[in-house]
């Protein structure tokens, strides 16, 4: 009895584990396969990989795509970690009553739904598009603005901030360091890890986004990678090979960030609920 | 001057920035959409029209679809995806359990490809001619192609499975964390008295993951409230508007037809008044003994 149920526990995680896996597995699999072979279901890796490469090069501006998805997720990461961090630190140790009540109005705002504040938003951009076009409709700048500060990140650097050690921060003002050179100088590479984490996390975020950016970018120049998946999903004569090829693509960043930090990357997730 | 910044003034830099950016970005937004609730025209013309658009509401079959459907999602999706979890992770927890990482590893994969990614793919997989029709017949489980994206039943199946395909490993790795907090001792002194596995997991396992469950539980409300990305691209919110949710409603009026921004505002605040009241639900029912 105990090692049919044992046996049975086997059979159903595995059964889990291929239908997770499968998607992927056909992704890659399709990718090198042309795009008759994949209609009719071929499961085996092919010869097409370079000839899909190239129509995907050749016909699609994915180069562009994939540098502006790069652009705008640097961007966003660096000025999220940037701007979460100071404002992390600043709550937990400049404690304050009315600084404890601003941040929990911040909080407020991680309930708010994007899809509802998305409208006001691009009449916002739309407003300081005639003077200022470099963060306007359809500049990259407004596709990750609105996303560099958010309270997730605020919250999630305040949590890890309670870890440092108060000590440190006394040492430095002792060697007469200023509060931002004891932030810069000492808290930063101390929390090394933390900054790994929320890394992954807005990275992904970014590099995944697709709503804002569908609404804000417009010009074929502009556009990130999930708007180019998009389209080409859409398309009506879809050349399988090479839409996969493109989602493979699309996909490895993300996967090479998950296996090389998979314990921050875990971190990064558990960073939203401790506390 | 020096003295003004001392201390717990400096301490207001150091937030300024990112109080300004929340500001600007999400509570000056939803001011502005409450105001455009009670505006209406098309584009930049905007007039004030009192309650007009909330009345709207109510006869709009589109919208009323979009709730439908958006309901259905969330009192489908959500439960079903939270059960598999759970069980995941409590089979997963189990250290004599052998290749544990791999299955971990498996299982949580979905979790890392972006929603346009694999919506396109499952597009393709449940497609007339796709590979699931393709397996089924083989099995001789159908004999017939299903029309997975053009039958409004089917469609609704294809997204809620979808949903549950990238999601379940996300929400377990929550649940195997949490469980490794709990004292093994409980569970010896359960099986000594005699307790099920079955009632090992509702005696002890629930009740000891409550606040994560709710964190999770509340966190998929939010998202399947929002849902967006797997439609557009799975079905394009058809058959019909079998398939449509209410943030993809609320682009296609701001951006596929003619642009009522007025009347999108107001879909956009059925959302924050529904965020709101299931979080305040849920929080109720999962906290009423503390």
């Amino acid at each position: 009895m105990k090692k049919f149920k044992r046996i049975l526990t086997y059979v159903f995680l595995s059964v889990a584990a291929i239908i997770s896996i499968y998607p992927f597995f056909w992704m890659v699999v399709s990718s090198t396969n042309a795009s008759v072979d994949v209609t009719r279901g071929r499961q085996l890796p092919g010869t097409h990989l370079i000839e899909n490469l190239t129509n995907l090069f050749d016909q699609v501006n994915i180069v562009t795509a994939l540098s502006n998805s790069f652009i705008i997720a640097i961007l966003s990461t660096f000025f999220t970690l940037l701007t979460a961090s100071l404002a992390g630190y600043g709550f937990e140790m400049f404690r304050s009553k009315w600084k404890d009540r601003t941040f929990n109005l911040l909080l407020l705002s991680m309930m708010i739904p994007f899809a509802s504040i998305m409208v006001p938003l691009y009449r916002l951009f739309g407003r300081i598009t005639p003077t200022a076009p470099l963060i306007g409709i359809d500049s990259l700048t407004a596709a990750f603005l609105p996303t560099v500060t958010t309270a997730f990140f605020i919250f999630f650097f305040r949590q890890n901030t309670k870890m440092f050690a108060k000590d440190l921060i006394e040492a430095g003002r002792i060697d007469g360091l200023s509060e931002l050179g004891i932030f810069f100088r000492i808290y930063m590479p101390t929390m090394k890890t933390t900054y790994a984490a929320a890394a992954i996390i807005a990275f992904m975020n970014s590099w995944n986004n697709f709503l804002w950016p569908l609404v804000i970018l417009q010009s074929p120049s502009q556009q990130t990678m999930p708007l180019l998946i998009s389209n080409l999903g859409s398309s009506y004569a879809p050349d399988f090979g090479m839409i996969m090829s493109a989602i493979t693509i699309s996909t490895i960043p993300t996967a090479v960030v998950f296996f090389v930090m998979q314990k921050h990357f875990v971190a990064g997730m558990m960073g939203s609920v401790k506390g | 001057m020096r003295r003004l910044f001392r201390k717990n003034n400096i301490g207001w830099l150091f937030v300024l920035i990112s109080v300004i950016g929340v500001s600007i970005f999400y509570f000056y937004p939803m001011v502005d959409a409450l105001l455009l609730s009670f505006q209406s025209g098309m584009g930049s013309n905007l007039d004030y029209t009192g309650l007009d658009n909330w009345a709207r509401l109510f006869n709009d079959p589109t919208f009323i679809s979009a709730l439908t459907n958006t309901f259905t999602y969330l009192i489908i999706q959500v439960p079903m995806m939270i059960i598999f979890a759970l069980i995941f992770s409590v089979l997963l927890n189990d250290p004599t359990l052998k290749f544990r990482g791999l299955f971990r590893t498996a299982i949580f994969l979905p979790a890392v490809t972006s929603l346009v990614a694999y919506s396109v793919i499952f597009k393709y997989m449940f497609s007339g001619n796709g590979i699931v029709n393709q397996f089924l017949m083989n099995l001789a489980i159908i004999s017939e192609p299903i029309n997975f994206l053009t039958d409004s039943f089917w469609a609704k199946i294809v997204i809620i499975l979808a949903i549950t395909w990238r999601w379940t490993g996300y929400n377990m790795i929550f649940y195997l964390s949490a469980l490794q907090n709990i004292d093994n001792s409980i569970y010896e002194a359960a099986r000594i008295d005699g307790a099920s596995i079955f009632q090992q997991f509702t005696k002890i396992t629930i009740p000891m993951l409550k606040p994560i469950i709710l964190f999770t539980t509340i966190t998929s409300t939010i998202g399947t409230l929002q849902l967006f990305d797997e439609v557009v691209n799975i079905t394009g919110g058809g058959p019909g508007n079998a398939t449509i949710t209410i943030s993809q409603y609320i682009y296609n009026l701001s951006f596929e037809y003619t642009p009522n921004f007025g009347y999108a505002a107001t879909v956009s605040y059925v959302i924050v008044i529904l965020v709101v009241i299931l979080s305040a639900i849920q929080f109720k029912v999962a906290g009423d003994k503390e």
